[in-house]
Order: C-alpha cells, then sequence, then structure tokens
C-alpha cells in the first residue's frame, strides 16, 4: 500500500537576490586591490599573451602591471599632455596611445622611447587601435577625423572626414584588416571599410557615443552613450537589436567576458553591469567607490580591472580553486559499496525479487511514523534545527496540531525544556509567516503551564517577554492600520484604476485575541 | 435504428463493493462480492471484473460458496429469494423462493441441505437466525417454506454471527451479551459482561464475532478495541476467557485464518492486525490500507485474505501480509464537495475520492482509472479530527491544468486554505504540482472557474470568495536565463461593494466574466478587468451562473436561492425572461446549447431541459428521484446518438449523470437497463490460469470447451461422452512420436486439424477411419479406454460425496450402480 507520506514542509520564497550561477561566478572574486593612480584612469587594456600584463593610461602617464603586482613593472611617462588609450597590439609586443597634443606613438614593451610617431591630427587623439593585420593603427580625434596609419614606414595611409563632432571611440575588427568601427559626440557610430574609403554603415545611437564594441564574429557591434547601451545587427545593415537603459548615468566603458556569453559595461553611476549576451537581462552587477572610466577583463575573466575617475584602479582576482583540496576530504565508501548487487543482470532461470527501495524519512519523520510526538517535538526544537530552519519546527508543529495531538506534545516539560520552545516562540512569533501556527502553539501552552506559573524565574521571565513581544505586535499593528487607512484616502482621491490595488490585510485580531488570554 | 422508449433514470455503476464480506471461490482464482442487486465475481489475479451475476430483484444481502460444490455460489437477498449461480459461466441455476426478507446467508458443510438466513418478521429491527431446508427439485424455481427458528433477537449485521468447529454450534453477539447455540444439545448459553452493568457509559459492547475453525473458541470484538477470546463456554460458570488489545478505536471486523493458527483483525485505524497463536506479543501489521476496514475475509484455501473498506475498496492480501490487489470501485465514503466533473482529456468522472484525492472514475467500465493525491499528508483517521477537506477543483485548457483548492477551518478565525495548481505532464501522463499558493484569499472559496476559450492565448483562472473578493490568476512565464519556470500569479483584485463573491462564469468566447455578489451579477470584461455592466433582480442570492452557449451565448443565466430563475440578454442589458423554479442543479451542455436544470420540491425532484433562448422547456421529466440532488453533469457521447423524437433530442450528444443526497450516481438512458449494463468484459472470461504458449492456443481452448461441456453435461443429465485432449490418438500420436520419424507436417495437417474437430462428436475419430487407416484397431482400443476413463472422471467430479463409498465397491457393483445412475440422475443436478 501507499506508504507513510513525510510531513510537508511549508517552503517560503527567499527574500532577495536570486543565487543563480551568475552571481555565483561573479562574486567569485578576492575583494579587490586598491592602487592609486596620477589621475582619472580612463583606458584599462589587457594583452592578449601571457603573461596577460594590462596597461593602464592615466594622465600623461602609461602604467604596465603584471597580473598580481602592485607596482607598475613599467612606465611610459613621456607623454607631454595626458595620454589616451594606450591599446596592446594582439601579440602583446607593441603598444599604440594617443595624446593630448593630436599625436599618435607606438611604443615597444620592451623598449622606452616611442618606436613610430603619427603625426597629422590637429586635436586630441581619444581612441586608437590595431587593425586585424597588425600593420596599421586606426586613430580618431577631436579634429572630426579618422585616420588610417601604416606601421612600417610611419605614414597616413587614409583619413575619414564623415563624422561632425568629436571621435572618442573606436574599435578595429578582429577578422577583417580592413574594417573599424568608430563612435562620436555626434551621436553616430560608422563603420568603416578601408578598400572604399568612405563609411559603408552608419547607425544612429541618439546620444554622444562614449564606447564601441565589435563582437569577436564581427556581427553585432554595441555602443555605450548616455544612459543606453545599444546592439546592433552588422550583418542586418545595422538594425536596432535591442536597447539596454539599465544605467542611470552615463555608460562609459564596454567589455566582453572572455567566453563571449556576457557583456559588461560600467558607468558614471559607479556600477558595472553584466548582461547575458543572448537575453541581453542583466544577471550581475557590481558596485564601485567611484564613477567608472574604463574596465577590463583578463583572459578567461581571471580578473577585472576597473579605472575610475578618482584615480583609482580597482583589481579583482579570482578566487584559486585549489584551496578547497587543502581540506583532508574524509574517505567516502567507494562506489562499488553502492552499487553492490544492482548491476546483477537477471540470468534466464532467476526469479527477480524486487524490494522496493527503503525511502529515506527525516529523523522527525521517524519519529511521528511511530507516533512518537514528544519527540517529533524535541527533535525540531533543537538549536541547529529551530534558528536554520524555523520553518521545519513550524510544520511540525503545524502537523502535531492537524493531528490533533499539540497539547499532548507540549505538556509534561520541565523547566529547560519550556524554555527551550518559550525561546524559539520569542524568536519567531512575530513572523507573519509563522504567526497562524505559533499564535495557536503559545495559547496551548499558557493553558498548560498556567496553573506552574510562579515556580521557575526563567520560564517566568520568557513569559514576560513573550508578553512585551506581543504588546509591542500589536501596537505595531495598530501603526500599520493607521497607514493603511491613510493610504486608502490617499488612493480614494486618485483616479478609479489605480485604486485597485492589493493590499495585505494582516493578523491584528489574532494578536488582540492572544493578548487577552495572556492578561 | 435505436428503439426510441420513454427516457428512464437508470443507476450507472458505483454500486456498493463493500456491503457485505468477500468470499473466495475454493481456488482463491476469483472473489465475489454483493453490489447492489448484482453479484460482481472478480479476478484476484487481475482485479478484473469477470461476471456479473444478475437476476435478483432487490439488495443482495448474503453470499456463500455451495459447501458441496465449491463451483456454485448461494445468494440471497431483501426480494426474498436465494438463488444458486455456477460463477464459471455466470448462470442461474436455481432460485429458491422464501418469502421473507433475507438478511444475511450462511452455510455450513455439515447441512448441506439446508442454508441459515436471517429473516426480520414483525418489527423492523429484530431479526432472527433460521434455517431454511432446501428441497431438491429439477425445476428452476423452488419454493423453501420449511423454516426453523436457531435464534431469536441476534443483530442485524452478519458480523455478529459466527458458526464454530465444524457447526456444532453458533455464536451471536448482540449489545452486551454473547450467546452460543449448541446444535446437539439444543441449549443456549448465554454471556454477558460484567462492566456493563456497573459503568453508565461502558465501551465494550460486542461488534463482531468469529469462530474457531477446529478448537472450540469465540473471538470477539468489542466497541473499545478490545479482542476477546472465550474458552471453556459450554459451561455458562467455567467458561474463560483472555483479552488482546492493540486497537484503540472499535474492532470492525475479525476472522480466523483457516488453520485457526492466526486471527485477523481490523478497525477504524485501516491497519490489519494477526494475532499469532492470540498472543498478545506476537503480532504482524499490514498498516496504511487507506480506509477504515469494515469486512475481513479468508480465502478457503488459506493463500489469501482480503479486506473490504469503507471507501469501497476491496484489498486483496497475500498470506505474508502483502497487499497484492486492490479492487476500487467509486469512492463513496465522504461528502462530495467538488462536484462532478469531467476530465476533458480521459472523459473520467473527477470528484472527491479517498481523503485528500480526487478520483478519476470510468463511467463506461464503472471502474476508477486513479486517485490523485492532492493534499500529499499522511492520512490520520481519528474521529474528532478535523481533516483537511479538499473543497473545489476546476479543469481548464483541455485537461492541460487542474486547480484546487483544499482547506480546513479548526476555530472560526483560523482558516487554512491552499489553493494548488496542477499542470498536466504529457511524459509521465499525469498532473504535476505547478502552484501553490497560501491563503489565496481571506476567507473561503466560492467558486473556481478556468476560461476555457479556443482563441486565448494565455490562460486565466478566476476565484470568488466570502472575502469580497474575486481574484484573476494569470500563468505567467517568470523564466529567466537559468531554466524554463511557469506560474501562476495574481493578476486582478476586483470585488464590489464588500459583498461576497458567490459565483463565478466565463463565457464561453472568454470575452466576459460575470461573478455574482451575493444579489447582484457583475459582468466584467476580460481584456480590461472593466466592469462592464450589472444585473439585479432582489431575488435572493445567486445560486448558479452561467452563459449560454452557441446561439444562445448573448444569454446569462441565473438562479437565486428564492427559487427564480433568470435570463439575461447581455446585449440588450436586460432581462429577457424570468420564472419561479427552485432550481438546485444548473448545467449545461457542453455540446449544445440546452441547459439542463433539476428543480426540488417536497415530492422529489423534477428534471428540465431548455434552451436560454426560450422560456419553454424542450423536455420535462417529474420526479426523477425521490431525495434531493446535489450534482449533475453533462457527459460527451463517444459516438453521438441520433434520436429523433423531440423529447429525446437533449441527449443526442451528451448523457446527463446526477448525484443524489444518498451518493447513488444515476443518470437517463432510453435503453433498457440490462441492455446498459452488459459489462464489455464478458468476452474477458479468466483463463490465466494457463499459460499463453503455442501449444495453449492449440490444446488450451479444447480443455476449456470440455469441461463447460462436462458441466452443461451435469445439468441436463446426459451421458455423453467426451474424449479428453491428452487420449485423442492423433493429438498424442503427434506429440509422443521423435520428430525426425515423422512425416512431413503437410501431411499431418489434415489429420490433426479433422482431430481436434471432435469436440461435439463421441466417436468422430471412429467414424473418419479414411483419414487414419493405418492407426485403425489401435484407435479404436484407445477410444474404448477412454470411455472408460472419461466415465470415471465424472464419478469422481459429480459424486463428491459418496466418493468414499465408491472406492470400497468391487468393479461389478460399480458396474451396476453405473447403470443405476444412468436411471436416476437427476437428484445429482440438486447438488
Amino acid at each position: 500500500m501507499a506508504g507513510y507520506k513525510p510531513v510537508a514542509i511549508q517552503t517560503y520564497p527567499v527574500l532577495g537576490e536570486k543565487i543563480t550561477q551568475d552571481t555565483l561566478y561573479w562574486n567569485n572574486y578576492k575583494t579587490p586591490v586598491q592602487i592609486k593612480e596620477f589621475g582619472a584612469v580612463s583606458k584599462v587594456d589587457f594583452s592578449s599573451q601571457p603573461p596577460y600584463n594590462y596597461a593602464v593610461t592615466a594622465s600623461s602617464r602609461i602604467h604596465i602591471y603584471g597580473r598580481y603586482s602592485q607596482e607598475p613593472i613599467k612606465t611610459f611617462s613621456r607623454f607631454k599632455d595626458t595620454a589616451y588609450c594606450a591599446t596592446f597590439r594582439q601579440d602583446g609586443r607593441l603598444l599604440v596611445a594617443g595624446s593630448e597634443d593630436g599625436g599618435v606613438q607606438l611604443f615597444d614593451i620592451s623598449g622606452r622611447a616611442p618606436l613610430r610617431q603619427f603625426e597629422g591630427h590637429t586635436k586630441a587623439v581619444h581612441s586608437v587601435d590595431f587593425t586585424a593585420d597588425k600593420y596599421h593603427v586606426v586613430s580618431g580625434a577631436d579634429d572630426y577625423t579618422v585616420k588610417l596609419w601604416d606601421i612600417p614606414n610611419s605614414q597616413e595611409i587614409l583619413t575619414f572626414k564623415e563624422h561632425s563632432d568629436y571621435v572618442r571611440c573606436g574599435c578595429a575588427s578582429k577578422l577583417n584588416p580592413d574594417l573599424f568601427v568608430t563612435g562620436s559626440y555626434d551621436h553616430t557610430v560608422k563603420m568603416f571599410d578601408a578598400r572604399t574609403n568612405q563609411s559603408v554603415i552608419s547607425v544612429e545611437h541618439g546620444q554622444p557615443v562614449e564606447s564601441v564594441l565589435l563582437f569577436p564574429s564581427g556581427g553585432l557591434l554595441v555602443s555605450a552613450g548616455g544612459r543606453y547601451v545599444k546592439v546592433w545587427d552588422m550583418l542586418k545593415g545595422g538594425q536596432l537589436l535591442v536597447s539596454l537603459k539599465n544605467h542611470h548615468k552615463t555608460v562609459t566603458c564596454l567589455c566582453l567576458s572572455s567566453s563571449g556569453q556576457r557583456l559588461l559595461s560600467g558607468s558614471l553611476d559607479r556600477k558595472v553591469k553584466v548582461y547575458s549576451t543572448t537575453s541581453y537581462k542583466v544577471v550581475h552587477s557590481f558596485d564601485y567607490t567611484a564613477s567608472i572610466l574604463s574596465l577590463a577583463l583578463a583572459h578567461e575573466d581571471e580578473t577585472i580591472v576597473v579605472g575610475m575617475t578618482n584615480g583609482i584602479l580597482s583589481v579583482k582576482h579570482r578566487k584559486s580553486e585549489a584551496k578547497k583540496d587543502l581540506v583532508p576530504r574524509r574517505r567516502r565508501p567507494a562506489y562499488r559499496t553502492f552499487i553492490k548487487g544492482k548491476n546483477y543482470m537477471k540470468q534466464q532461470d532467476d526469479i527477480l525479487i524486487n524490494r522496493p527501495s527503503k525511502k529515506h524519512l527525516e529523523l522527525y519523520d521517524r519519529d511521528l511514523k511511530n507516533f512518537r510526538i514528544s519527540k517529533a517535538l524535541d527533535r525540531v526544537l533543537e538549536p541547529t534545527c529551530s534558528i536554520k530552519t524555523p520553518e521545519v519546527t513550524v510544520s511540525i508543529i503545524k502537523e502535531l496540531n492537524r493531528r490533533g495531538v499539540l497539547a499532548n506534545a507540549l505538556a509534561g516539560r520541565d523547566e529547560k525544556e519550556i524554555s527551550r520552545v518559550l525561546n524559539f516562540l520569542i524568536r519567531n512569533l512575530s513572523q507573519p509567516r509563522f504567526a497562524p501556527v505559533l499564535i495557536n502553539a503559545a495559547e496551548i501552552i499558557i493553558d498548560i503551564y498556567l496553573p506552574v506559573i510562579g515556580q521557575s524565574p526563567v520560564v517566568d521571565k520568557k513569559f514576560l517577554v513573550l508578553q512585551g513581544l506581543v504588546e509591542k505586535e500589536i501596537d505595531y499593528q495598530r501603526e500599520l492600520l493607521e497607514t493603511l487607512g491613510m493610504m486608502d484616502m490617499l488612493f480614494a482621491t486618485m483616479t478609479r484604476k489605480e485604486s485597485t490595488s492589493v493590499l495585505q490585510h494582516n493578523t491584528s485580531d489574532e494578536f488582540l485575541e492572544n493578548n487577552k488570554i495572556e492578561s | 435504428m435505436v428503439e426510441e422508449e420513454g427516457i428512464r433514470v437508470v443507476r450507472c455503476g458505483g454500486s456498493e463493493l463493500n456491503f457485505r464480506r468477500a468470499v473466495f471461490s475454493a481456488d482463491s482464482k476469483y472473489i465475489f462480492c454483493v453490489s447492489g442487486d448484482f453479484i460482481k465475481v472478480y479476478s484476484t489475479a487481475t482485479e478484473e471484473c469477470v461476471h456479473i451475476l444478475q437476476g435478483h430483484r432487490n439488495l443482495v444481502t448474503g453470499i456463500q460458496l455451495n459447501p458441496s460444490n465449491h463451483l456454485q455460489l448461494y445468494s440471497c437477498s431483501v426480494d426474498g429469494t436465494i438463488k444458486l449461480w455456477d460463477y464459471i459461466d455466470g448462470i442461474l441455476i436455481k432460485t429458491f423462493r422464501v418469502g421473507c426478507e433475507l438478511h444475511a446467508l450462511f452455510t455450513l458443510s455439515c447441512a448441506e441441505d439446508s442454508v441459515f438466513v436471517m429473516i426480520n418478521k414483525g418489527k423492523p429491527d429484530v431479526f432472527q437466525l433460521a434455517s431454511v431446508k432446501l428441497p431438491k427439485s429439477s425445476s428452476q424455481e423452488i419454493e423453501a417454506k420449511e423454516l426453523s427458528f436457531v435464534l431469536d433477537y441476534v443483530n442485524q449485521s452478519p458480523k455478529c454471527i459466527a458458526f464454530g468447529n465444524e457447526g456444532e454450534y453458533v455464536a451471536a453477539v448482540r449489545d452486551f451479551y454473547l450467546s452460543v447455540y449448541f446444535f446437539k444439545k439444543k441449549t443456549t448459553t448465554r454471556f454477558t459482561l460484567s462492566s456493563s452493568r456497573n459503568k453508565k457509559h461502558a465501551r465494550n459492547n460486542f461488534t463482531c464475532v468469529a469462530c474457531h475453525p477446529k478448537e472450540d473458541c469465540i473471538a470477539t470484538g468489542h466497541k473499545d478495541g478490545k479482542i476477546r477470546l472465550w474458552r471453556n463456554f459450554d459451561d455458562e460458570k467455567k467458561y474463560t476467557y483472555t483479552c488482546l488489545h492493540w486497537h484503540h478505536d472499535l474492532v470492525m471486523d475479525l476472522a480466523f485464518s483457516v488453520t485457526g493458527s492466526s486471527l485477523l483483525s481490523g478497525g477504524r485505524e485501516s491497519v490489519l492486525v494477526e494475532w499469532r497463536e492470540a498472543a498478545e506479543k506476537n503480532k504482524e501489521f499490514l498498516p496504511r490500507l487507506g480506509a477504515t476496514i469494515e469486512h475481513i475475509s479468508v480465502s478457503p484455501a488459506g493463500d489469501l485474505f482480503c479486506t473490504s473498506h469503507s471507501d469501497n475498496k476491496i484489498t486483496i492480501i497475500h498470506r505474508n501480509l502483502e497487499a497484492s490487489a486492490v479492487i476500487q470501485g467509486l469512492v463513496k465514503d465522504r461528502s462530495i464537495f467538488t462536484g462532478l466533473m469531467i476530465d476533458p482529456r480521459t472523459k473520467a468522472l473527477v470528484l472527491n475520492g479517498k481523503p485528500g484525492h480526487l478520483q478519476f472514475y470510468s463511467l463506461q467500465s464503472d471502474k476508477q482509472l486513479y486517485n490523485l493525491d492532492i493534499i500529499q499528508q499522511e492520512y490520520i483517521n481519528d474521529s474528532g479530527l478535523i481533516q483537511i477537506e479538499l473543497t473545489k477543483a476546476a479543469f481548464g485548457c483541455y485537461g492541460n491544468w487542474l486547480a484546487t483548492v483544499e482547506q480546513r477551518q479548526e476555530k472560526e478565525t483560523e482558516l487554512e486554505l491552499q489553493m494548488k495548481i496542477w499542470m498536466y505532464n504529457k511524459k509521465t501522463q499525469g498532473f504535476v504540482l505547478n502552484t501553490k499558493v497560501n491563503m489565496p484569499h481571506e476567507d473561503h472559496i466560492t467558486a473556481l472557474c478556468f476560461c476555457n476559450a479556443e482563441k486565448s492565448e494565455s490562460s486565466t483562472l478566476v476565484t470568488a470568495s466570502k472575502d469580497g473578493h474575486f481574484k484573476v490568476w494569470i500563468l505567467t512565464d517568470d523564466s529567466d536565463i537559468y531554466k524554463k519556470a511557469v506560474g501562476w500569479t495574481c493578476d486582478f483584485v476586483g470585488s464590489y461593494h464588500k459583498y461576497q463573491a458567490t459565483n463565478c462564469c466565463f463565457s464561453e468566447d472568454g470575452s466576459l466574466l460575470a461573478v455574482s455578489f451575493e444579489e447582484i451579477v457583475t459582468i466584467w470584461d476580460s481584456e480590461t478587468w472593466e466592469l462592464k455592466c450589472t444585473f439585479c433582480q432582489r431575488a435572493g442570492k445567486i445560486r448558479h451562473l452561467c452563459f449560454g452557449r452557441l446561439t444562445c451565448s448573448k444569454y446569462l443565466l441565473g438562479v437565486t436561492e428564492n427559487g427564480i430563475l433568470c435570463c439575461w440578454n447581455l446585449l440588450s442589458c436586460a432581462l429577457e425572461w424570468s420564472t419561479k423554479l427552485n432550481v438546485r442543479v444548473m448545467e449545461p451542455d457542453p455540446n449544445s446549447e440546452n441547459i439542463a436544470a433539476i428543480t426540488q420540491s417536497s415530492v422529489g425532484s423534477d428534471l428540465f431541459v431548455f434552451k436560454p433562448s426560450e422560456p419553454r422547456p424542450l423536455y420535462i421529466q417529474k420526479n426523477i428521484c425521490r431525495e434531493e440532488v446535489l450534482w449533475g453533469v453533462f457527459v460527451p457521447r463517444d459516438v453521438p446518438e441520433s434520436f429523433t423524437s423531440e423529447a429525446h433530442q437533449w441527449l443526442n450528444r451528451s448523457q446527463f449523470y446526477f448525484l443524489t443526497k444518498s451518493q447513488s450516481l444515476l443518470t437517463f438512458s432510453t435503453q433498457s437497463p440490462e441492455e446498459k449494463l452488459t459489462p464489455t468484459s464478458k468476452q474477458l472470461l479468466a483463463e490465466e490460469s494457463l499459460p499463453t504458449t503455442p501449444f495453449y492456443f492449440l490444446l488450451g481452448k479444447h480443455r476449456q470447451q470440455q469441461q463447460n461441456d462436462k458441466l452443461n453435461e451435469a445439468l441436463e443429465n446426459e451421458l455423453v461422452q467426451l474424449p479428453l485432449t491428452e487420449n485423442i490418438p492423433a493429438i498424442s500420436e503427434l506429440l509422443h512420436t521423435p520428430a525426425h520419424v515423422l512425416p512431413s507436417a503437410s501431411f499431418l495437417c489434415s489429420m490433426f486439424v479433422n482431430s481436434l474437430l471432435l469436440s461435439t462428436e463421441t466417436k468422430s475419430a471412429e467414424e473418419n477411419p479414411d483419414d487414419v487407416d493405418m492407426e485403425e484397431e489401435k484407435e479404436s482400443d484407445d477410444s474404448d479406454e477412454e470411455n472408460n476413463f472419461t466415465e470415471k472422471i465424472q464419478d469422481t467430479n459429480n459424486t463428491d460425496l459418496e466418493e468414499d463409498i465408491i472406492h470400497q465397491l468391487s468393479k461389478s457393483e460399480e458396474k451396476e450402480l453405473k447403470k443405476f445412475r444412468k436411471v436416476d440422475y437427476s437428484w445429482i443436478a440438486a447438488l
């Protein structure tokens, strides 16, 4: 026949942030290392080659940091004015940077002096990048022009004068050496083809564009400007795919996770948001202390580096996985002990006798199955259970009440046991989700132990605490009712449509009743 | 096509199975139980109903095996007849007319010519145990008026009478005394429990009695849960008794095992207790049998027990206390809150079943399909406990969704309310819990309905409650990127001047929702949830509400407590018509415009079938039953009928079923009841004992036919000799000759087939010698032998009583006897 049905433990929706695999992943970083720079950190760029150093552009200097070093391993400081956008070449051996005076300088990682200097821009160059063939550099400047430079003979190849405002961001395609994208304060993002010497696609972002990003496949373009992050489908000729508005302030930087599954955006509202690139929903969010200007992720998401306006560089390293193995694991029985005899194949003449698998029951369920009610209640009132999982204790009390044996289970307890019950009541009575069950239990306890009150100072004190708690709760409920009345009045003055909002009623009647019994 | 008779009310299935103790056949292959006016024969192995023995005109009150022939069954009924059945073929053999109401039947192997029956004469609650002599006669209908009283003033229940130790005595209990009547001495001894005199509220009333099959020992069950074992009861002074106490509530039934080594007891705890060697400490349990054990019976072979439960169920239990089969009828133990529903998927009737369950009951096969556990909690069966009740249920979206409401109210203020919404899982073919809502409303939920419109893209559920609100729940996709999850959330809460919401109903296309608030009907737009209009007739609270269908979809019908049936036109927002009719049940037919209304008056219930468009009813049937009708439902027919007369047309596409207060399920039918109740399982005559090997198909049928023929033979007093299969020479030849010396199969085929054809003729094998010329001589020898053999078999079969005598006779005497039997064979038939 049907077996014993275990007590249904009431589950309650968990409040607060949901724990998802993304929150677990993105929270698995150590506390950030803070490095003070000389000015606002405008650009952080990781080398894509081991040992994954990163270049930090702040004020008139470019610092190269090793992955775990707190001090720069190299510094390029020969800039007359502010440097911008220090970017590694794909092989990690060259570095290009723009500067406020309109020059673009190319450095060798090992050297100090610039290898090449590209002169031609008349105003500050805020964006530079290497093209996919490694031999060209794209630069965008405040003189509204975008220029393509040849590295070997340091000559200007092409100039695009299609933007009508500052060009503040750019990005070259990783696949095609001739394609690159620039974003400008004229609200447009343009894709240029070096073969046609004009823009091939132009999309209207709507706000001054602060950052652009091409997906590794080159099919999707992400642009950030104003409070919006917009994703464009380049293969459909620049059709808007999705527009994300998750920040309060201007979005300044964009970055893709190493798997390409997540998009990160940093903003002046001091937040970094992580989006899924399939659903474009925010899956996680980081908080920082100051407005964020730059953001970069290391290889395999091992490190998150964020540069802020106050010149602080925040470096977060991923927690190492190996740590867990340090704790010696208890030796468990081998796999074969669990499958012993279960993998036996039935032979032809064998008669198979099935024994139903034993259902695992919790200890309190075992007690309840055998009608040991007091014992079951004792078990769930153990501090380990009653503090950690009060819903289990409440469910058992409810079940005992349903069986009509709650009074029997609560009766005949000594001072220590009854104070344990009272402690639980004091802790949980005021929680609305437990209140209906526990008020009933409290009434029963008061009924049972009323004749012996005054015999134990410990228990008497607990009863007084309980009484105080109930009185406080009644006051609170009264206040809530007053507020409700006020809100009803407010709603009544508003339009009819909005007056249908649901308001949770409360359990004040029950509290009042309980108080009567106690007094 | 269909003969058009008058429409009559027909009881359809759902009859009680637990009215009396079930009886096992001698070989434990079948189990018999009384079921209303019928006796049902079930196979213990397959749980399938093999036969329904019908013939009694009133409630069947007792069944027993014929002690002198295990293949026959006696039954008695309130209609005053005892009938003798052949249960293997389902044939009525004989009817004995006794002439007064019979309430129980007992048979004894030592008194084969008489049976014991319980009758009452005069006062309604005075019952007597009497023995009836069954006269021997070859006619079908026999008068049996020869009654001799054994015990007077016995309890009505057959559980309170037991025959012991091969019929030496009979024990009967009533109230506080046990009386034992010894047949040989013809004396009655009476024992009274002492405490009954002293204590005012003593609870040690006798409830049941059982007698040890071998020893002089009587076991009695008591109201306080004790079992007493009485010994030495032939002396009124020296008697002793021992007490066994485990049950905490009354002992419902007791039974000794065949050998008497163990005693079985059961009660409200729904635990079968086996007391080994009648010792207190030596007991075994079979717990959680689901409902109160009402009867226990033991198979004559001793390998099976069975318990009948209050939820209309028979559980067959193996000797080692393992439940092996469950025969479940329509559960009628408890009151029906959910009403009658039809599962759109299985077309099964759905209603409250076991505590905390919904039962799916097939109307066609009168069989429970399955139980859906809604409450999912351990059921503690104890008097005075307030259980969680399953109060409302509704199907939605072609059976994809099921919403249920359960509640438990201990005190005025403490209401536990839970709404569960179940999704049909196609893979597991069952309902899976999807959403659980705690306290969906502050007060009782009065109505629950799904929007079943075809075009609606989102699923909608509406609940109406006494707290003055109705809530709209919609299916929302709260899936994030990690997992797909759909659940139901509250979309809208509506109210109307703090009146209690009493009914809710969606229009057929799902565009309008009607909610009744006490006397007022409100119409809401299901798109925007705006109040469109209200109807108020000031004629009492609205009891039922429903929209018209198909061509009548512009009408809304309401029934008020004051007995007024109103029909509103939704286009003109005005009352179309109203009439004074105290309607209890109003059900729309899903396949037509028709609406059935059952009214209640002091004399009985009447049925009206009408279309909302016209106030004149299509069909009226007065007095469909005497009691109150609680619920009704239209069940769509699988194959539409084609009645042409106007009065029958409403039955064309659907059939109307209704449930009365005494929980009998009735329907309207034009066919005669016999035709209606012919079981489709008649062809499924159990043959489960034989393994279905290829040879079974060749030989098994043949053998069965022979057996049947043999029985017929006995009945018709003819001596037709039939060879057994083993003795057909062709077959034995075929089977015993090594394969390598046999001629080819094609050569043997015709011979073999011909040999199988001789089922009706005796000596057909001899009559076609041209087929098997080479075996002619041998064969004739064989057939001679075979004749002798079959005769012998008949001897042993038909003369059980004189078996021992026959064995002592010499051969010549035997031959004489055989001749004698040929002359006078009729008395065998009387057995």
